[in-house]
């Protein structure tokens, strides 16, 4: 009982970071339809500012936080408007390549400039172990902190998409692209406005990783991101409530699977979950089934 | 006030509308109407600037609008109910409606067009905050024109309104698009129901096949031998 406890808040603490990069492949999915496979390795440049503002600034974590979030939306941005927006009306398997090249090109450019090996993270948070419960579990004051941040984000998102005028016209432009334009809606601006905030999640995720496991390196982002993929998927690609619960639920299976014995078989039994709900219900465990309207 | 001159609009190879001129005097209803795939809704489209204008003019109070932008269009004081309601479907009526003034600065003007059109469509204040998709098909319809005057038009263009509804709702409908019109909204009407749209019209254009085929007084039309016989009767 115990063990199963200290691996739940291992497993919610992992989930976080799943959900905080699936949020951003199920926005950009939801409003053009692309899968932006880059989008691991935006989150691999958000552990990178991090480091290098810890590093070499000497600022601390909030700081840390705040500088990648904005580096990497302006980043989502750039990508944006370089790699996909000339692609907006081509077919969606020629983006899907370019997202796999730019996923590549920043990979293999900050393994030129940082080089390849993994580098240690500064400790910026303190990492106190509280024992809960009566000393049946430990909680790490870091899980705490992941946590929580991870909270407010998704309630901050949840605000901006539910309640701004911003947020509104995003949710117009996924549903019906035309229509938002002819009520006025740029649609460019609504488009750059999600790569920003889906990349400033993906830039959080990075850094809270960097904290958590102390490691960082230039393809640390690729198995996380196609974690996260199946994260969306599997909650319904497009719905932000759906990515939420499927990196929770990701993040917990991984670790009572690994808890369990079956480490070697974390990423099976992930894609695994992937395949099953493709064959079962591919709309994702919240999404509804949508007839393709003839 | 507005004025198409020879507007051309193609569909990839397809020619869609073909040298189409028509106008639009201040305080008028106008009814463009035709069998499916005439062209009237891409003439609509291409007034909106949703599709592009090839070739010709399109004319707003004497300012060239064929090269603008779907947004700008709006912001000059045109807007478009898309055929099929288009409204959007996970949001709340509420919602809808604050898209729909979108391009607005004006908080209070806002507020109080939100009044108005509940007042018009007394049946959308009752369902403010529920999801727009679960509406019925005629308050969808009620909702997409409520949009629509949302962003205080001087022009609306209104393409197939009556579409796929009750004959009792199209009536409501018709009578509410000539409230709109008493208001001092001038109105762009396409339709399939070619009887009801001559009779809350001022004038008239038929088109078919891209081309304006006849124009005329709608009250004259309805008793034109040639537009009973392909039109009304049937």
């Amino acid at each position: 009982m115990e063990q199963v406890l200290q691996q739940l808040i291992n497993g919610i603490s992992l989930g976080s970071i799943y959900a905080l990069i699936a949020l951003g492949y199920t926005m950009v999915y939801g409003i053009i339809n692309l899968i932006n496979f880059a989008h691991g390795d935006i989150y691999m440049i958000g552990a990178y500012v991090g480091y290098a503002v810890t590093r070499f600034l000497g600022l601390g974590f909030v700081p840390a936080l705040l500088i990648s979030m904005a580096t990497c939306s302006i980043l989502g941005i750039l990508i944006e408007k370089v790699a996909y927006k000339p692609l907006r009306n081509a077919s969606r398997i020629s983006a899907l390549i370019t997202a796999i090249a730019v996923s590549l090109f920043l990979q293999y450019t900050m393994m030129y400039f940082v080089k390849p090996d993994t580098r240690t993270f500064p400790d910026v948070l303190s990492s106190n172990k509280i024992s809960i419960l009566g000393g049946k579990a430990l909680l790490d004051t870091k899980n705490i902190y992941i946590i929580l941040i991870t909270i407010v984000l998704m309630l901050l998102l949840q605000y901006v998409v539910l309640k701004t005028k911003i947020g509104k016209a995003m949710r117009a432009v996924a549903l019906d692209k035309d229509v938002a334009q002819l009520m006025g809606v740029d649609i460019n601006r609504i488009i750059s406005f999600t790569f920003a905030i889906g990349s400033a999640l993906a830039g959080a995720a990075g850094v809270l990783v960097g904290v958590y496991y102390n490691t960082i390196n230039p393809l640390m982002g690729t198995v996380p991101g196609l974690k996260a993929f199946v994260a969306a998927v599997l909650g319904g690609i497009g719905l932000i409530p759906g990515a939420v619960f499927g990196g929770f639920f990701l993040g917990m299976v991984e670790t009572l699977v690994s808890a369990y014995g079956g480490s070697i078989f974390k990423d099976a039994v992930a894609f695994g979950i992937l395949i099953i709900v493709l064959l079962i219900k591919p709309s994702g465990l919240l999404g509804k089934t949508v007839k393709e309207k003839v | 006030m507005l004025e198409l001159s020879n507007v051309n609009v193609y569909y990839g190879p397809i020619h869609a509308v073909k040298n189409i001129s028509l106008k639009i005097e201040e305080g008028e209803i106008v009814t463009l109407i035709g069998a499916n795939g005439a062209g009237k809704s891409t003439t609509l489209k291409s007034i909106s600037g949703l599709e592009k204008c090839e070739a010709g003019e399109i004319k707003f109070r004497g300012e060239n609008i064929h090269s603008l932008t779907p947004t700008n269009i709006v912001k000059l004081g045109i807007s478009y109910v898309p055929e099929g309601r288009r409204i959007f479907s996970k949001m709340t009526v509420m919602e809808n409606l604050e898209m729909g003034a979108y391009t607005r600065k004006d908080k209070k003007g806002v507020k109080e067009d939100f009044e108005k059109i509940f007042s018009l469509f007394p049946r959308l204040k009752e369902r403010k905050e529920q999801i727009a998709g679960t509406l019925s098909g005629g308050e969808q319809q009620m909702l997409a024109i409520g949009r629509g005057l949302m962003s205080r038009p001087q022009l609306l263009l209104l393409d197939e309104p009556s579409m796929g509804l009750a004959p009792i709702i199209v009536k409501e409908i018709f009578s509410i698009i000539e409230n709109i019109n008493k208001e001092g909204i001038s109105i762009l009407l396409v339709e399939q129901n070619a009887n009801m749209a001559l009779k809350v019209s001022d004038r008239a254009y038929i088109i078919r096949n891209g081309e304006i085929e006849l124009e005329g007084k709608s009250k004259e039309m309805l008793e034109d031998e040639r537009v009973k016989k392909a039109y009304l009767e049937g």
